[in-house]
């Protein structure tokens, strides 16, 4: 199961965080700062997944950004490894031209693939469905 | 093919990025948001940031409160407020706003209002009772993007309570014309499931409906339900099975529309839930895991393309393969497979790969063995989850015979790993290990530990034993598991174990054997007697051998095997073996004797005897110390070359003997011990704290500081660094070291032990003597003991060379009348006074002058006048100062060479005389001297009446040498050759070595104290250790220190309490500083310099020096 997604610069500055397990607000910051510190750290020929406290960190390097999931140990964490990849064609997908910050649209795809900890659509199609209708009602 | 569309995203970040960059500046400047994110990326301080937020949070605050801001506006305003939120800036008062924003906004700005609830609120939070109406609202839309919405947040959250209120709408949108909506319904009720299962009970047929849904996707989402229901109960699905096969097997077999694929495969995520599913279904079910053969094996045959997510798909797999009832076929497929994965080059795949064969050995231990060398090549790589990975694998195929090897790779790790999380799961491992294998693990630590280990170790493991835990079948059982255990290492190949844990294995055997009825006591005798035989088996662990033979030498095999033993060992050159060869001999024939049991430690039967002979006219007894008194008035000759033998078995007494007060001395004693090395790893900050705290500037600081304190400075516990923490606390938890015992308890231990300490004891009176008058006798007779046999020997490990035989001999040879000794053969009277001849050797070499006549007197030719001379043919220039006596080097029928040496304040002056003894001249007479230690300048050649080439017939040559020392080491040797012709004759050499003591090149370094504290910090040559305290009355530290002071010559720089500094330097220039501390009836003294050995060179003379005293 999925507790987190993270999407962190270089800087360690997070761009996104999603929880799907609660963790108190005052604890969150500490917790990426440490996350990305163990991630940032690690060689490109190093494994892409991390022991992290009693979970397991599943992290991908897109240039100067990391996309880092916690997921706990009974999780297949290739597939999570290959989730994130499936996440990041969408946003390709979506955002055709150069963009702009809008987490609010980032938060809504992730939404629509991951829910309690689940994958719940891993099609690009599918996935993206609900925000171009609400795009389309808006342009409308 | 990934790599491709990995490079095409390579220009993702550009788009993705949220960093402000000067392409997204323009399209960005009217966000706000993006504003603040520039604002924030180009901020350097945690502080600026937080300023900057908290401005930001009261401009949204200002604004969301505000009737004008529009639902545009405030959807803007959210995401800021979410963005700060998500830095961790709690923004409480816009919480009730975003309810309001999804009550009211329209479309996105809805979407958003939903979206901020649900990252703002928890699931118990009450804002979320205000969102119930709206949802209700929404659901009930016609627009099917707000019930989508609607949906949406209600699968991530809701108000349990509120559930029925919405779940009828909710249960009619699974039959909505609508894909997605009929998905959301789904995914809806899957979290009602998990909130509230009791909610939703009555609608597990409509769950069917959705799996059997024509849409894919529906189908999937109810696979989430699917998979926790039979989780919880997986025999009320047993007849799924086939629809979760079928639905497989058309995934696999590529009939989901082309969107569904994942880089060509088809839906990858779905397979992984659908394999997941059978797994559960399959497990310890015969007939249900034959539905699913198939369709795994034509799994596993899809699953060819070299790509990430066919791996994922293939693990899991793997993992159903190996869960469900086997089948012989497809495990080997499966196997094959995982080898694919752990020989891959890539590293994550290696990393699922050995995921996957931890899994699997739980069910087939063997296929660990098809992957043994990659496994343990993955033990050494670099990167540490990969041998964390293997780790775990090996864990799970622990057993009796390899137990031992993993807990060691677990330790290893544990030594390297910083994470608090590993620790503590790995020494969970190891405990759990340990308590499966109690004995397979301390034999791990025994046979890697080995010879290492600090001797307490064995020690208490055998106390542990021998104590035994609160029950006593426990105990029984226990002591019966750990002699099969040992039995069967001896019956495989006791050549490899080390001799500590032979010695703890023959005690266990010799004291528990009897335990095992099935065990004849001639089977131990045997294994026992082989022991013996073993060519490295120290005489040390033959004693043992011996003593635990003399506790089992009972019934007939036993006789015959104790006959042997005494035949082939009451010839042995070491006295230990033979008295107890003897002992064995004679208790395996007198039966009486043997089962007599019990020590009379009064020696009460002796009475009669006594007596008798005092009657008779004997001289009372008197005790050893006493007598060694009257014989050094009574200046007796010297008989201790017969008692050469005899140091090595007081060694074996302290290592018999269970107290082991001795860890400190013994662990300083071991040059190469750890404890030595975390001393010497320790940081320089706390030793120069040390230093300065209590030799500051300003004088002596102590008097302001509480003993314990100074005390810390010096214990390197809290230096240690994380990762020795771990290893020292790995070490506690693997060896149970009992700490506190009650005294009474000890000395049983120390009664049950007597064959052990048999020879221990008499030979600690002697060695006590006089020095220990308190009366908790035992306990401090032991501790006195061992101290000085851990002295006596450390002097041949700590220095790596053993003072040689000749050594002794030279200066025996030498001594004149003031010898110390008793005529006996008694072990530590013979040793001491040997100590005792040497040092007396030593302190001739300082102040001399009037032993001279007399030792010259001594000397092998006493009836040649001439050497009584020799000293007035002492160069000149030295004539006036004081020289050691004059040693012969060697001799021939033509040539005597003597030398003799004189200290200088900046060199050693070595004189070397040759006497002609022949009738005739010696002609062209060289003499060259050499050594690797020394630099020699030859100085002068004096010669009193010839020139230097010839020595006339009885007349003598003197050559003489300035030396210093190069390298430092215990004794300096000199070499030389003497070549020469005698008239008419054959050039002849005579070869000669010359020991010179270290001690001769010590001269005394006067420093103040704040000179020494500078130098101090500044050396980097180190060294630790206990000595012997002289117990004088009233000082001990100013006693021992001007013992010190007298015989090698240092200088005692201050002496404040209990801590003295003391200070020295090797000719020429080269300095050692002593820093002494009275701790626990020692001196702790630890010396440094700047030359490599000298502080291990100069301990051992002062070893010696206060032995000697």
């Amino acid at each position: 199961m999925i507790r987190f997604v993270l999407m962190v610069n270089r800087q360690g500055q997070t761009r996104l965080s999603r929880y799907y397990t609660p963790v108190d607000l005052n604890r969150r910051a500490a917790l990426e700062a440490d996350v990305v510190r163990c991630c940032l750290n690690r060689k490109k020929d190093q494994c892409s997944f991390v022991e992290y406290q009693d979970f397991k960190l599943v992290y991908r390097q897109y240039a100067a950004l990391y996309i880092v999931v916690g997921v706990s140990d009974g999780e297949n964490e290739l597939s999570i490894y290959e989730l994130v990849h499936n996440f990041v064609e969408v946003l390709d997908k979506y955002f055709s031209r150069v963009i702009m910050f809008n987490l609010d649209r980032v938060h809504i795809i992730l939404d629509e693939m991951i829910q309690n900890g689940h994958i719940v659509e891993t099609n690009k199609n599918r996935i993206l469905a609900p925000l171009s209708a609400i795009d389309k009602m808006a342009d409308g | 093919m990934s790599d491709v569309v990995e490079k095409t995203l390579t220009a993702l970040p550009s788009l993705l990025s949220l960093d402000s960059q000067p392409g997204s500046a323009k399209l960005s400047s009217t966000s706000k948001l993006g504003n603040l994110i520039r604002g924030i990326t180009e901020l350097t301080s945690k502080h600026e940031e937080e300023k900057l937020i908290q401005r930001e949070l009261t401009s949204i605050k200002d604004q969301v409160s505000s009737p004008n801001t529009s639902m545009r506006q405030m959807k803007e305003l959210m995401v800021r407020a979410i963005y700060c939120e998500m830095l961790g800036y709690e923004a409480s008062f816009s919480y009730i706003h975003a309810i309001k924003l999804a009550q009211q906004g329209s479309v996105l700005d809805k979407r958003v209002g939903y979206l901020a609830v649900s990252l703002f609120l928890n699931e118990s939070h009450e804002l979320l009772l205000l969102l119930v109406n709206t949802v209700l609202k929404d659901l009930q839309s016609t627009n099917l993007i707000e019930v989508c919405m609607a949906l949406t947040v209600v699968s991530q959250m809701f108000p349990k309570d509120m559930i029925p209120a919405i779940l009828p709408l909710v249960e009619d949108k699974l039959n909505h014309p609508k894909e997605i909506i009929r998905r959301k319904a789904v995914l809806a009720l899957y979290k009602f499931y998990l909130i509230a299962p009791n909610q939703v009970q009555h609608i597990h047929n409509k769950f069917r409906k959705a799996l059997c849904d024509k849409d894919p996707g529906v189908m999937t989402a109810s696979l989430h339900i699917y998979l926790q229901l039979i989780k919880e109960n997986s025999e009320g699905y047993k007849d799924l099975t086939a629809s979760f096969v079928t639905i497989l097997k058309q995934v696999v077999g590529g009939k989901l529309p082309m969107d569904f694929n994942y880089h060509s495969v088809p839906a990858p995520w779905l397979q992984i839930q659908l394999l997941r599913i059978l797994s559960l279904l399959g497990k310890n079910d015969q007939s249900t895991s034959e539905i699913m053969y198939e369709v795994l094996d034509e799994s596993l045959r899809r699953a060819e393309m070299n790509h990430n997510i066919t791996y994922a798909i293939l693990y899991e797999c793997v993992k159903c393969i190996y869960t469900i009832q086997p089948k012989s076929e497809l495990l080997e497929k499966a196997a094959k497979c995982i080898g694919n994965f752990v020989l891959s080059p890539k590293i994550n795949l290696k990393y699922l790969g050995l995921k996957a064969l931890t899994y699997v050995v739980q069910q087939d231990p063997k296929l660990a063995l098809q992957h043994q060398m990659t496994i343990i090549e993955c033990l050494d790589h670099p990167d540490l989850i990969i041998k964390r990975e293997t780790l775990e694998l090996l864990f799970r195929i622990t057993n009796g015979q390899n137990v031992t090897v993993i807990v060691e790779k677990m330790l290893d790790f544990l030594r390297i790993s910083k994470d608090d999380y590993t620790t503590i799961d790995l020494v969970g491992k190891v405990a759990e290990l340990a308590e499966k294998y109690p004995f397979e693990t301390m034999n791990t630590v025994f046979s890697l530990g080995g010879d290492m280990m600090q001797p307490d170790i064995p020690n208490s493991f055998l106390k542990l034993l021998s104590e035994g835990f609160d029950s006593d079948e426990e105990d029984r059982k226990l002591r019966l598991f750990a002699v099969d255990s040992y039995v069967s290492l001896l019956q495989s190949e006791p050549n490899k174990l080390p001799q500590r844990f032979l010695q703890v294995i023959s005690w266990v055997l010799g004291e528990y054997s009897h335990l095992s009825a099935e065990l004849e006591p001639a089977t131990v005798m045997t294994l026992l007697s082989k022991l013996l035989d073993l060519k490295h088996t120290s005489s040390e662990t033959k004693s043992w051998v011996l003593m635990a033979m003399t506790k089992l030498c009972e019934g007939g095999v036993a006789i015959s095997v104790a006959q042997d033993i005494y035949e082939t060992h009451s010839s042995s050159m070491d006295t230990v073996l033979r008295q107890r060869a003897q002992e064995l001999q004679h208790l395996s024939q007198d039966s009486e004797l043997y089962l007599m049991g019990g020590v009379d430690s009064s020696l009460s039967f002796l009475d009669g005897f006594v007596s008798e002979a005092l009657a008779a006219g004997a001289a009372p007894y008197k005790p050893p110390h006493q007598r060694q008194e009257e014989l050094a008035q009574a200046k007796a000759l010297s008989l201790e070359p017969y008692s050469l033998s005899l140091p090595i078995s007081m060694s074996s007494c302290s290592i018999a003997d269970r107290q082991s007060p001795t860890l400190m001395s013994m662990s300083s004693g071991l040059s190469g011990d750890s404890t030595d090395l975390s001393h010497k790893g320790g940081s320089t900050t706390l030793k120069l704290d040390g230093v300065k705290r209590v030799w500051g500037r300003e004088g002596y600081l102590a008097q302001r500081e509480p003993v314990e304190e100074t005390a810390q400075v010096e214990v390197p516990s809290p230096l240690r660094s994380p990762s020795q923490q771990a290893e020292a606390d790995s070490t506690q938890s693997q060896t149970p070291t009992p700490t506190v015992t009650p005294e009474l308890e000890q000395d049983k231990q120390q009664l049950a032990s007597s064959l052990f300490v048999g020879l221990g004891s008499q030979s600690s009176v002697c060695l006590m003597g006089k020095s220990d008058p308190t009366p908790q006798r035992f306990r401090r007779k032991a501790q006195g003991r061992a101290s000085s046999s851990g002295a006596s020997e450390k002097t041949p490990t700590s220095l790596g060379s053993t003072p040689s035989p000749v050594d002794n001999l030279l200066c025996n040879s030498l001594l004149d009348s003031n010898l110390v000794s008793e005529p006996t053969n008694q072990t530590p009277q013979a040793s001491q006074s040997l100590d005792t001849t040497n040092g007396n050797c030593h302190e001739e070499l300082t102040d001399v002058k009037e032993n001279n006549p007399s030792l010259i007197h001594n000397n092998e030719e006493p009836d040649k006048p001439k050497d009584l001379c020799l000293s007035s043919h002492l160069p000149t220039e030295l004539s006036g100062l004081s020289h050691s006596e004059i040693t012969p080097l060697c001799s021939n029928q033509s040539v005597n060479l003597s030398a003799c040496h004189v200290q200088k304040e900046d060199s050693l002056q070595l004189v070397i005389f040759i006497f002609n003894s022949s009738d005739s001249a010696l002609q062209q007479m060289q003499l060259q001297v050499d050594s690797g230690e020394l630099k020699v300048n030859y100085c002068l050649s004096l010669i009193t009446d010839s020139p230097v080439e010839e020595v006339r017939s009885h007349s003598v040559a003197v050559c003489h040498y300035s030396v210093t020392v190069k390298r430092p080491s215990v004794h300096v040797e000199v070499l030389g050759m003497l070549s020469y012709q005698l008239p008419g004759g054959t050039p002849q050499t005579i070869q000669f070595s010359h020991k010179l003591p270290l001690t001769t090149f010590i001269r005394p370094l006067t420093l103040s104290t704040e000179e020494y504290g500078s130098m101090w910090l500044a050396f980097s040559q180190d060294t630790k250790q206990n000595l012997t305290l002289i117990n004088d009355d009233q000082d001990p530290l100013t006693t021992t220190l001007n013992v010190l002071k007298k015989k090698l010559q240092l200088h005692v720089v201050e002496i404040i309490g209990v801590e003295g500094i003391v200070a020295c330097q090797l000719v020429q220039d080269q300095p050692c500083l002593m820093h002494c501390r009275v701790h626990a009836g020692t001196l702790a003294v630890w010396l440094r310099s700047p030359v490599p050995d000298l502080p291990d060179c100069l301990l051992y003379h002062c070893q010696r020096a206060l032995q000697e005293h």
